[in-house]
């Protein structure tokens, strides 16, 4: 499988790349890590004209700390994910999620940055970036901007991304010390999209659960805040009652597609599942 | 299309070639190198057969173009023996731990494994199989693969090996 004919370009910086996006129009695609688009390519299913590889911007990689936010290039990879101390620290559920997407070499190439501003419901960050309150710089030939990650997705494949438009990178606070998370994904084999996954990132304060955030993956086509399971936790102990009420209310908005990974009630039936188990580990972690 | 000219270093030998930028790196390595070692299986990410070292990392050679190779430092199974020419202990390993049937997978197992025991020379169990998760056997049900591993493992450190009860 051979991918259609395109010209290549390795611009040395995001202007440059903002410029080539912008005077070569819709013909031209921004490359990652590439693990999702050279596939499409190879099939056929996408033929751009023109690939703009962002592996030449060196400040488009790398991790650090901004005050109280974490601020992370759109072109670190998984990989760096994985390898970094601070991520390890300061932003566990980070690291576990990493793990879970495609396989160790994948990781290596595949990007946050990629990962993020594809738009595919079935990658795993977006859900996460929204639990954690994450936002997104876009830059393009009219400057920079801001979106918060829970703007961005307006359906599969389609973003607030403007044409000419780059993720550079993601910034998000840094949950509080001793808060809980989870990152729990039913998927069919190593390298497999989610049939159903939940990010959940909470705090407890006397036995009870004073803040939490519940995302959820690939149960709709755009990345789900579950606000009602979440708010149907806060202030409880997370008894059994409470868990099968969370459960209800996150899979009442789901709307998985049925697809080889299954019918949607028994897409949204697990979708409940990852979120009573994330829940659940979620507060064995907090302190 | 217009061709690039693209030079790297292969398993320590200074190559060049023209190539289409849509020339996938794997078919670079097989056709204009002619380092056939490198195979390809799937052709859609899954299986790891094509799986070389580029820079430190573990990568599917038939998902990166070999435009983007340019410049970087290319280990392939034709790469993986020690110096004087006698096979590895990774090598040794498959040999002695019967770690492959058909072979069609060795090459990407060898090359995959190699990057998993440079970073974690003494990997448990679970984190082999976890680190060769992205690599696909049809014959071996992975055990003697496992073993081979650390059978590798073993020597590298020094270390006698002894399989583990079954």
């Amino acid at each position: 499988m051979i991918p259609g004919s395109f010209s290549y370009h390795r611009p040395a910086s995001v202007a440059d790349a903002v410029k080539l996006l912008t005077d070569l129009g819709e013909d031209a695609r921004p490359l990652a890590g590439g693990h999702s688009l050279v596939p499409m390519m190879k099939l056929r299913l996408a033929t751009p004209a023109h690939l703009i590889d962002l592996h030449g911007i060196a400040n488009l990689k790398g991790i650090r700390r901004d005050g109280t936010n974490l601020v992370i290039g759109a072109m670190t990879t998984q990989h760096d994910l994985l390898a970094s101390d601070e991520i390890a620290r300061s932003a566990p559920i980070l690291h576990e999620t990493a793990l879970l997407i495609a396989d160790p070499q994948v990781r290596y190439r595949g990007t946050i940055g990629g990962n993020v501003a594809n738009g595919d419901p079935g990658n795993d960050m977006p859900a996460l970036m929204m639990t954690l309150g994450a936002s997104y710089r876009l830059e393009g030939p009219s400057g920079a901007r801001d979106v918060p990650a829970a703007d961005f997705y307006q359906g599969a494949y389609f973003t607030a991304l403007e044409p000419g438009e780059i993720l550079t990178s993601v910034s998000f606070p840094a949950p509080v010390a001793g808060h809980g998370y989870a990152y729990e994904k039913l998927k069919r084999k190593v390298g497999d999209y989610a049939t159903a996954a939940a990010a959940v990132v909470l705090t407890m304060a006397g036995g009870k659960v004073a803040s939490c955030v519940i995302g959820l993956t690939n149960v709709h086509e755009t990345p789900l805040l579950a606000t009602d399971a979440a708010n149907a936790v806060i202030g409880t102990s997370l008894d059994p009652a409470t868990l099968k009420k969370a459960a209800a209310a996150a899979s009442a908005i789901m709307s998985p597609a049925a697809d080889a990974r299954g019918p949607v009630e028994y897409r949204k039936h697990v979708g409940g599942i990852m979120v009573t188990r994330a829940l659940q580990r979620a507060v064995a972690i907090a302190k | 299309m217009a061709k690039t000219h693209v030079t790297m270093k292969v398993n320590g030998a200074e190559v060049e070639g023209l190539v289409e930028p849509r020339t996938l790196l794997v078919h670079f390595i097989r056709e204009n190198l002619q380092l056939t070692g490198t195979h390809i299986g799937c052709e859609t990410t899954h299986c790891g057969a094509c799986t070389v070292d580029i820079d430190g990392m573990s990568v599917k050679s038939c998902t990166v173009f070999a435009v983007q190779a340019d410049g970087s430092d290319i280990i392939t199974i034709e790469g993986m023996a020690n110096a004087d020419g006698t096979p590895s202990a990774l090598q040794e390993g498959f040999r002695m731990m019967h770690g492959l049937q058909c072979g069609f997978c060795t090459p990407g197992m060898i090359v995959r494994a190699h990057r998993l025991l440079k970073e974690n020379p003494s990997p448990s169990e679970p984190e082999i199989r976890m680190g060769i998760s992205g690599n696909i056997c049809r014959c071996t049900g992975y055990q003697n693969i496992v073993k081979a591993i650390q059978y590798a493992s073993a020597k590298i450190n020094g270390v006698e090996f002894q399989e583990a009860a079954e």
